[in-house]
């Protein structure tokens, strides 16, 4: 196992998975050229409505998080658990 | 009325006083088979009432069946044999029997027919589970069980006398269905809401379960919540209030998750957002959301084993919780690390999995209610659970930067168990109609159209996007982050002591005061009575005759005036 690597391991085919992985973001978006989509509410018809809507909601839960953390952040032995964590 | 029909759940807890005087094979067979027997027998109970009782003056209703109560008994069933099987190498002769009565209650909840007997299978629950608690061993664990046992009996209390009330106010012990028209009502809903995990009592919650065994967790996720999110579906279905809760505990779980360092209070956090989907399901109330909800707690209790039991299976060969720790795993792992992305992916309702058909019932009743706020935010949720739960679980234990850590897999049964659970998860998402057929509303819902597929897929894809775009603002740091039971863990104790310094401090100054005035008393006593006082001297013979002179004159002046 370890005289050889991983194939993941390799740097080469990470930049791959991501080649892989962007284009199949793209391929997600432009699949609904492709299909009838049915939205309940009007602002669902714009144009990649999921796709925008999933990236913004989580980039905005990353923010939120972050500023949570700053605000209430202790370091893991706060509570003196000396076990706690081992 | 029938009495030859056996209580499943009550079978589970009596056969599970037994297990612990077992050993060897007779023991491994036994664990398992107890809960194939109840799967069974829970498919014997027909509906209506089939157990009854008098006690005083109410008719009880212990065992009493219907689609609801036999999807949630089913799927207890099934977690305890999933968890039995995962947990055969547990050397505590007493975990498992104790989860065993823990979910042998849980069942007791599902088919109780009045409040009496949900309020006794209950408090049984609390006692269950912490005794898996405790047989983490573990002095953290132990004080963790401590204060999940304080929160869970004030539960308890808060429950009792809102049925106290409701039985006094009715007349009737029937649990059925409830308006909030009353106190005592509310009461009943709060004690259920803090099973539920809900605000501002959550933080139990991802306080307790991480301490408990590499086993014990599997048990715990499973039953506390979703049997409170039986009994919300029961007593308070289309409780508007309900809606704002569950989105409040589905965010709430998402931002908290996403702090987290320990990599099974991640899942714990996890499970909150979960429970918070539910909770909104049933605040919506509609058949369709209902349905929703139950399907989703049924998936959720199998997929959310199933990523405890590859994160127990990663404790159990490392003996390491926190994701700083850990990368690379997947090297040495692989069986571990399927399955676990299999539970990922089912938590995050990815086409193809048990999710996919569960929770979108849940959003669709949004929409079909036109609640576009409600539907707004469970997309957002929907995406930030990918982001905690999907990826993140995943990304930090298993890959990431690699660690140099080379644990096997774990042993045979701790694998089969999560093959299990895994082949449920995809199985459910493909044929999903057999659990739609158990749910307790007729189903008009189609999960796979081209349109939802898309747009779920979008969704999700461009939520992991975020996650690796942002990746360098998820970075893992040795921290906690403080929750609400910084206020029973810091602030109570604190205020406590503040008090006893309070009250100390004026206990002495009263001493003092009391000291001062009573040397004083002395020093006046003794200025009058002392041996020289005024009063207690002795007087000359002289003086006596004067003053009785004094007196007698006066005496004569009064009688003639």
């Amino acid at each position: 196992m370890d005289s050889k690597a991983h194939w993941l391991d390799r740097p080469r085919n990470v930049k791959r998975l991501w080649r892989g992985f962007l284009a199949v973001l793209v391929l997600a978006v432009l699949a609904q050229l492709a299909i009838m989509l049915h939205p309940h509410f009007a602002v669902e018809g714009v144009f990649g409505f999921a796709a925008w809507y999933g990236f913004g909601s989580c980039v905005l839960m990353i923010v939120a998080a972050r500023l949570l953390g700053l605000w209430l952040k202790r370091p893991d032995d706060y509570y003196g658990d000396g076990d706690r964590h081992e | 009325m029938n009495e030859w029909v056996l209580h499943p759940g009550l079978v589970l807890i009596v056969g599970a006083l037994a297990l612990p005087w077992l050993r060897g094979s007779l023991r491994s067979t036994a664990l398992l088979a107890l809960p194939l027997l109840v799967l069974t027998l829970v498919w014997q109970v027909p509906d209506g009432a089939v157990w009854q009782l008098h006690f005083m003056d109410y008719t009880l209703t212990p065992l009493k069946g219907d689609k609801l109560s036999r999807l949630f008994a089913t799927v207890f069933a099934l977690m305890a044999f999933g968890g039995a099987l995962f947990a055969l190498r547990q050397r505590n002769r007493f975990e498992v029997p104790a989860a065993f009565v823990y979910a042998g209650s849980a069942i007791g909840v599902a088919l109780a027919g009045d409040l009496v007997t949900v309020f006794v299978f209950w408090e049984l629950m609390a006692v269950g589970s912490t005794v898996v608690l405790w047989c983490s061993g573990t002095q953290a664990s132990y004080a963790a069980s401590l204060r999940y046992l304080m929160v869970h009996l004030l539960g308890g209390v808060l429950l009792f006398a809102g049925v106290a009330g409701h039985i006094a106010q009715s007349g009737s012990v029937d649990f059925a269905r409830m308006t909030l028209d009353s106190p005592s009502n509310g009461l009943i809903l709060i004690g259920f809401l803090v099973n539920a995990a809900a605000p501002p009592l959550s933080a139990w919650l991802p306080d307790a379960y991480p301490e408990a065994s590499w086993s014990g967790t599997v048990f715990l996720s499973a039953f506390t919540t979703k049997a409170a999110v039986y009994v919300l579906m029961r007593g308070f279905p289309g409780t508007e209030l309900l809606i704002w809760v569950g989105l409040f505990m589905a965010l709430y779980g998402i931002l908290y998750a996403l702090l987290e360092n320990d990599m099974r209070r991640i899942l714990s956090y996890s499970i909150v957002n979960q429970v918070g989907f539910m909770i909104c399901g049933i605040g919506i109330g509609t058949e369709m959301a209902l349905n929703g909800a139950a399907a989703h707690a049924f998936t959720h209790i199998i997929y959310k084993g199933l990523l405890l039991m590859s994160a127990g299976s990663v404790l159990y060969m490392t003996d390491r919780r926190k994701c700083s720790e850990f990368g690379g795993l997947f090297h040495s792992m692989p069986v571990t690390t399927l399955c676990g992305c299999i539970g990922a992916l089912a938590i995050s309702a990815f086409p193809l999995t048990s999710g996919f058909v569960s929770k979108s019932m849940i959003a669709q009743a949004a929409a079909d209610q036109h609640l576009l706020a409600v539907w707004l935010l469970l997309a957002a949720g929907s995406a930030g659970v990918f982001l905690h739960a999907g990826i993140k679980f995943p990304w930090f234990v298993f890959f990431q930067k690699d660690s140099g850590l080379r644990p096997a897999d774990p042993p045979a049964s701790m694998r089969w168990a999560m093959i299990f659970f895994a082949l449920l998860c995809v199985a459910l998402g493909i044929w999903y109609e057999p659990l739609y057929a158990l749910l307790p509303y007729s189903v008009d819902y189609r999960p796979y159209t081209g349109s939802h597929v898309v747009t779920q897929l979008q969704l999700l894809l461009f939520a992991g996007l975020a996650f690796f775009a942002m990746l360098r603002y998820m970075q893992r740091t040795l921290t906690i982050t403080l929750d609400t039971d910084w206020l029973w863990r810091r602030l109570l104790p604190a205020l406590a002591r503040g008090c006893g310094v309070v009250i100390a401090t004026s206990m002495a100054a009263l001493h003092r005061f009391g000291l001062r005035l009573g040397r004083r008393l002395w020093s006046w006593v003794l200025r009058y009575h002392g041996p020289q006082g005024s009063i207690a001297r002795t007087w000359a013979t002289g003086s006596m005759a004067l003053w009785v002179l004094v007196l007698l004159l006066g005496y004569l002046v009064l009688y003639y005036v």
